[in-house]
């Protein structure tokens, strides 16, 4: 198990270095650049500023740089936002994305995934269709929406709760409901789906032919085998919440790394939008890890080595 | 003394999309303690749904129990309550199924598994439970049983895992065990060895047993008596001697065609038999066999053939018009 968790994180290496390359190259792709402005600067300015942040030398060069800095934790500084390194604009937003998203994943976990339990145990009841009808809707209604009619009535009519900003917890409630609605929804219908799988196999009769009492047929036999596919998608998808996800940080006005990473792709903020991209893929593999790991206790048929 | 099980005029039903299925339609039959009864058929005629509803462990609904009793030791068990029947289930009546690979759990230990019903239904301690687990994975034939017991189903084969769920059924000594098909799904070899295996621990334990399968020659070493099921129904009913030695039924004579035979002098091409299992939501109208009987007339479309004891011998009961002696005579 060490031997493989040892391997797996060497193999973060090249997978970072590619997605640093990629991003290089998407960028470089764009056309215009981090100095371009709509009332043109004079050239020479321009290759003065190009100079002083070495984009002057061919893209391989700049690449090899990056990488050469990054690995010795520099990640540069920001061709925007003057004097600003990368590693502390990174260390602002990346707090502030993380709790966002650590809520919002909570939410999803400790509110769908035992609404999908109990739907799949009272299928076809009246529980069982409303928690769907409901889930249905959670998934389907956006961000954009479900956000500004928190905002409408948890904030302007009922003034229950602050509409913008972040730092004390009642800032964070509206955002991370927010955010978290449709990610409820969906582990809600995955865990009942795959518990209404799990409930048919042939070892949940034979549980049950034993005279367990029914709790406990559905606690020993049942959840484990079902949470499988659960982790499965909760991986990917808390790396994804802890990245920042725009649109609600955009609405809530929130300083996380959504709103940086597209306020810098727009700005051709290249070492920002590199310093983002890496961070962004190295807490996705990790995720991942973490995932096959957990496998590895769920389901024993599963050994690494 | 009264039977251990009693089975009468059971019917269970399934409400679906497409029909009420009758999967089960009216039958009736008895196991006395420490016998062997065989209920023998084709793929969907009814026999594993009837063997199942006296658990109830069909899915309900769709499943229902629309008419019938079954008498355990007395007690009908479609008035018991889910708690009574929980008592009753891996304790007083076990059951083995047919697919080893898929009835135990992938994620739970052998041994944990064995232990479970036992610490149910006897109150044993987890340390007891194991003790005995060992015992009982010798007694069915598993190799170096103690240093198994933490090992997970997958590492197990086929025949070994069908050899922990008998374990497994055997645990709390039940009076009845129903084995559903339990070969079916074996190597040739192996189901030889689990149906002596079966045998020799009925004799050990002083159970009774339900023992359904689509094989003839499982039954015919086994059984003490035997049910040939058919849409549902039952057709001929008698000990085994004499279904083998006197059978009256087309369908079990077409059955008892369908195998090879070791004391056949000459080569004959083996029978089947013509035709699918009927639709259990539309059956067929009177005898349900008739659309595949070849002996079949006009009354058997008409009328259904009721279950009645043959005037060849006693106990001997057979549901059809034209049964052999009749035809012969």
């Amino acid at each position: 198990m060490a031997k493989y968790i040892i391997r797996r994180i060497l193999w973060t290496i090249p997978v970072l270095l590619t997605v640093v390359l990629f991003s290089f190259l998407l960028m470089k792709a764009i056309p215009g650049g981090p100095f371009t402005r709509e009332v043109s600067l004079p050239q020479q300015i321009v290759d003065n500023l190009n100079e002083k942040y070495g984009l002057d030398a061919p893209w391989y060069t700049q690449y090899a740089r990056y990488v050469y800095h990054a690995v010795q934790g520099d990640l540069g500084v920001s061709m925007t936002q003057r004097g600003r390194t990368v590693t502390s604009i990174v260390g602002n937003a990346f707090p502030v994305s993380m709790q966002l998203g650590l809520g919002s994943f909570a939410l999803a976990m400790f509110i769908g995934v035992p609404l999908g339990v109990i739907a799949a145990l009272r299928h076809n009841s009246w529980a069982d269709y409303v928690a769907i009808f409901v889930a249905s809707i959670g998934w389907a209604i956006p961000v954009i929406i479900i956000a500004p009619l928190l905002i409408y009535f948890f904030s302007v009519r009922w003034n229950w709760f602050p509409a913008f900003g972040w730092g004390d917890t009642e800032r964070m409630v509206l955002p991370i409901i927010a955010l978290g609605t449709g990610f409820t929804a969906y582990f809600a219908r995955l865990t009942r789906s795959a518990m209404l799988e799990t409930l048919q196999q042939d070892y949940v009769r034979t549980a049950k032919a034993k005279g367990l009492p029914w709790g406990k047929v559905v606690w020993r036999h049942v959840l484990r085998n079902s949470l499988i596919p659960v982790v499965t998608q909760a991986g990917p998808l808390l790396g994804f919440l802890v990245t920042g996800s725009f649109l609600t940080e955009y609405i809530f006005s929130i300083p996380g790394m959504g709103r940086y990473f597209v306020d810098s792709v727009t700005n051709r903020d290249y070492s920002i939008v590199l310093g983002l991209a890496v961070i962004l893929s190295a807490v996705i593999v990790f995720a991942n890890l973490v995932v096959d790991i957990l496998y590895g206790f769920l389901d024993p048929r599963i050994r690494y080595d | 003394m009264s039977h251990l099980l009693e089975i009468n005029n059971l019917r269970t039903h399934f409400f679906t999309r497409e029909g009420v299925v009758h999967a089960v339609d009216g039958i009736s039959y008895t196991v006395d303690r420490g016998k062997t009864l065989g209920i023998v058929g084709e793929s969907g005629c009814g026999k594993s749904v009837g063997a199942m509803t006296i658990m109830k462990l069909i899915p309900m609904p769709p499943g229902r129990i629309v008419e019938g009793e079954i008498l355990f030791e007395g007690k009908d068990l479609t008035k018991a309550s889910e708690r009574q029947l929980q008592s009753i289930r891996g304790n007083d009546i076990a059951m083995i199924f047919q697919d080893p690979m898929t009835s135990l759990n992938p994620v739970l230990r052998i041994g944990y598994q064995l232990a479970e019903g036992m610490r149910i239904h006897l109150g044993m301690s987890k340390q007891e439970a194991r003790e005995r687990a060992v015992e009982l994975m010798d007694a069915v034939g598993i190799p170096a049983a103690r240093n198994r017991l933490d090992d997970f189903p997958h590492q197990f084969s086929g025949g070994m895992r069908q050899r922990v769920m008998i374990a497994m059924a055997l645990s709390c000594d039940p009076k009845l065990l129903i084995a559903d098909e339990p070969t079916t799904a074996l190597d040739v070899t192996i189901q030889a060895q689990i149906i002596d295996l079966l045998e020799q621990l009925q004799d050990q334990f002083g159970m009774a047993m339900l023992l359904i399968t689509h094989d003839l020659g499982v039954v015919a070493g086994v059984s003490d008596d035997i049910v040939v099921m058919y849409a549902g129904k039952i057709v001929e009913q008698t000990d085994t001697e004499e279904l083998f030695g006197n059978p009256q039924h087309p369908y079990t004579e077409a059955l008892l065609g369908s195998i090879p035979r070791l004391d056949e002098t000459h080569r004959r091409e083996l029978a089947n038999i013509a035709g699918l299992p009927p639709d259990l939501v539309n059956p067929p109208s009177g005898c349900r066999f008739h659309p595949r009987c070849r002996y079949a007339t006009q009354i058997c479309v008409d009328k259904e053939p009721p279950l009645a004891p043959y005037n060849g011998g006693p106990g001997h009961l057979v549901a059809c018009w034209h049964y052999r002696d009749s035809r012969e005579k």
